[in-house]
């Protein structure tokens, strides 16, 4: 059997011939990763459209029951965030490893900040009644009219809960990220985990600037 | 026999922590073979309650309720439980690496998770039969599967969490074809296997998804009432069954596609001569991949479609009988001049290419709008099904586990028995849906415990026959187990067949934990039959 190379980082995997190899091969699967989380958002937009083409008139009136302000504000922390975990890893490619958990620091608070107003948002309509389905009870002035506007808050509440399972799951990646970087475990040698995560969280970013327009901006 | 050369996947570590942690592939590989036989036993008593059920046209045995849990369960088990997870699973894990000429699959240990998450998602399942089953058919539709008080919960959920064992593997298996190749191996010197697990991989990666969200949104369907699926909240049934047969359609694919790629190495093989159309064959099977997903609305066609979308899905369906035929066509043609040795496993690829074609050919027939006005819901699709998925991938993956039997673990089967079994597998496949072919042309309803008295003889022919096939199939697989507890050793220099990639020129039998003792070298494609001889050797 090939036995493995004393000379080899301790962070090769036996299985690999060399630290490019491995590299590659994360990298791929994490982007072919990816293309499964672009199909599963693309059910529910799939079904956003044909719901959104069946009743128009009341998607465009209820999406004004939503506050634009949070939603551009939590648009806003997000995108920051973004720009965060990419200079975390700029940070750890130089080798700055204060820089880096400063980073990724910012990056998780941001997160918990987008989860905090997503919060508002929800428990607002909560009390309100601008609920899914069968719970559904919201009669205002501003919504009498409207021809099945639970089937809007169905999927308002499917997509951006989803999207904000993703948020969670970021967060406790990204927390387990400082952790490893302030033990030292990811230097500019071998920093694969947090550029695989920066990728999930650039996905979960994006995915938040379609949700974004076809929620809070339509109309 | 070298010191190293006895030590083996199978004996090397030991202990029950050695395997149930284990990362070797071929270990994985082997822990899906056993649990995808012990469900596809499930599913075939299930299969044989029904078909004794239905040997007399009234209620003899169970009831209409039972008759509904049985259906259900044998489809969702037969077709989630065993065929999509136990192929890529089984054979495919234990093979992919090797063919390669791997050490491993990309991500040992996310390969464990896939088995691990593949056999609590199978929890839930068996949770379902437990607590009293499930009564929807295995395709859930609304709105009677919201409305439905059996277990859909447990069921979808079972599904949805097989899902992510479905999709963990398909990544698994892309990564390790593109990044674990040895130096050398470039992708048309690829075994036409590999070829095959990659199109179903890329069709398990991007469809499944589809599914998990739409078994989701069934499930908050329930949950909530969330009036996507519910005509009464504004919703649409019918948005239900595009989402699922975007998903379910494709999955065809995963479940055929890996048979192709079986029968692909076992006919070179066993007619030693080079594979014809080697480039036809490894882009056949892309293509079937991408027009998989294009034609999810031909079995929409009585569910209330536009005219002009009945016309554009049966038109794209036509177009999947084209890589097909080219895959017929180039088996036969290997064929064709070869040494053909009548083996088991080419008894079960010729029997194979009989039965899939008639399959493939009356999916055409199903494809075409206005005869599947009249069959739609009838045993006509019933027996097309099964021409396909039994006929077709069970066949190939029967053959499959006698190919590579010697190879995966060491030891050698009756060969006669073998062959006996499989003939039983033919006839008694072909007696048991040929007559529902007929049954479904005279108009006789699917998922139905009793019928009228004019069906009572192909029905009856059909029981007689399922039992011949029952009995075939459990000793066809009791001979291959039979081999493995009587230690019936083949030496673990053997490759009885003369197989030509790398699985068989490279390691021993069974082989070593690490795959090669080293980097194995290229020395020939994988089907180079004019150009060097190998020799059949099998000493035990």
């Amino acid at each position: 059997m090939a036995h493995h190379n004393p000379d080899a980082p301790s962070h090769l995997k036996h299985y690999f011939h060399d630290v490019n190899q491995q590299y590659e091969t994360s990298k791929f699967a994490m982007w072919a990763f990816i293309l499964t989380e672009v199909l599963t958002f693309a059910g529910l937009f799939v079904a956003y459209i044909v719901y959104r083409s069946w009743y128009p008139n009341m998607f465009i009136d209820a999406h004004l029951l939503l506050d634009v302000n949070k939603g551009l504000m939590n648009t806003i922390v997000l995108i920051t965030s973004s720009l965060t975990m990419a200079l975390a890893i700029w940070a750890i490619q130089k080798n700055n490893k204060r820089l880096s958990v400063l980073m990724l620091a910012a990056t998780f608070i941001f997160a918990l900040v987008f989860l905090g107003i997503k919060y508002l948002e929800y428990s607002h309509k909560f009390e309100v009644g601008q609920l899914p389905g069968e719970f559904y009870s919201y009669m205002g002035p501003d919504a009498v009219h409207l021809n099945n506007p639970h089937i809007f808050f169905s999927i308002y509440f499917i997509m951006t809960g989803l999207h904000g399972l993703h948020v969670a799951i970021g967060m406790g990646l990204i927390a387990w990220l400082i952790y490893s970087t302030q033990k030292g475990n990811l230097t500019s040698e071998y920093y694969t985990p947090m550029e695989m995560i920066g990728i999930f969280w650039h996905l979960v970013d994006l995915i938040w600037i379609y949700l974004f327009p076809l929620f809070y901006l339509i109309g | 026999m070298s010191e190293n050369m006895k030590q083996n996947y199978l004996n090397h570590p030991k202990g029950i922590m050695s395997w149930l942690l284990t990362l070797d592939h071929k270990r994985i590989g082997l822990m899906y073979l056993v649990s995808g036989i012990l469900f596809f036993f499930l599913g075939g008593l299930l299969a044989l309650v029904m078909r004794f059920e239905l040997a007399a046209p009234g209620n003899d045995i169970i009831s209409n309720e039972i008759y509904n849990n049985a259906y259900t369960l044998h489809g969702a088990i037969m077709i989630f439980l065993f065929i999509i997870p136990a192929i890529p699973g089984a054979l495919g894990n234990i093979l992919l690496p090797l063919m390669v000429g791997a050490k491993d699959v990309a991500f040992p240990r996310l390969n464990l998770a896939s088995f691990y998450i593949y056999s609590f998602g199978a929890l839930f399942a068996l949770y379902t039969i437990i607590n009293g089953g499930v009564d929807t058919g295995w395709t859930f539709y609304t709105p009677y599967s919201t409305q439905s008080s059996s277990n859909v919960v447990p069921m979808t959920l079972g599904i949805f969490i097989i899902g992510f064992s479905s999709i963990l593997t398909g990544l698994n298996f892309i990564a390790t074809v593109h990044k674990m190749r040895i130096p050398g191996l470039t992708w048309y010197k690829l075994p036409l296997f590999v070829w095959a697990l990659y199109g179903t991989s890329l069709v398990q990666i991007t469809a499944t998804p589809v599914l998990a969200i739409t078994m989701v949104l069934l499930m908050l369907e329930r949950f909530l009432g969330i009036g996507i699926f519910d005509p009464a909240l504004g919703g649409d049934p019918v948005l239900y069954q595009h989402f699922f047969w975007f998903y379910s359609h494709p999955a065809v694919y995963i479940m055929i596609l890996p048979a192709f790629g079986i029968i692909s190495e076992i006919i070179p093989v066993h007619s030693r001569k080079k594979i014809w159309g080697y480039k036809f064959i490894a882009y056949s099977t892309l293509s079937i991949a991408f027009i998989g997903f294009l034609v999810w609305g031909h079995h929409m066609f009585t569910s209330g479609q536009s005219v002009f979308s009945q016309i554009v899905f049966s038109f794209i369906t036509y177009f999947v009988g084209i890589p097909t035929g080219v895959k017929i066509f180039s088996w036969i043609l290997t064929m064709y001049k070869g040494q053909v040795s009548f083996t088991p496993p080419m008894f079960y690829a010729l029997a194979f290419l009989f039965l899939f074609t008639i399959g493939g050919l009356t999916g055409i027939f199903l494809g075409a709008v206005a005869l599947d006005i009249h069959l739609h819901d009838t045993y006509f699709v019933v027996a097309h099904f099964h021409y396909v998925m039994q006929g077709g991938t069970i066949v190939a993956f029967l053959g499959g586990l006698h190919h590579w039997w010697p190879k995966s673990f060491g030891v050698m089967y009756n060969q006669t028995i073998a062959n006996i079994a499989a003939l039983g597998v033919f006839i008694g496949f072909n007696g048991t849906f040929f007559p529902q072919f007929l049954l479904g042309l005279r108009g006789m309803p699917r998922r139905y415990a009793t019928y009228d008295e004019q069906f009572v003889e192909l029905h009856s022919y059909s029981t007689f026959w399922s039992g011949i096939l029952g009995i075939s199939i459990f000793i066809a697989v009791m001979n291959l187990f039979w081999s493995f507890i009587k230690r019936n050793k083949v030496d673990p220099g053997s490759n009885p067949w003369g197989g030509m990639t790398l699985e068989w020129t490279h390691t021993s039998s069974p082989p070593h934990p690490h795959n090669f003792e080293e980097e194995p070298v290229l020395q020939h494609g994988p089907y180079d039959y004019d150009k060097v001889i190998v020799q059949k050797t099998y000493k035990k």
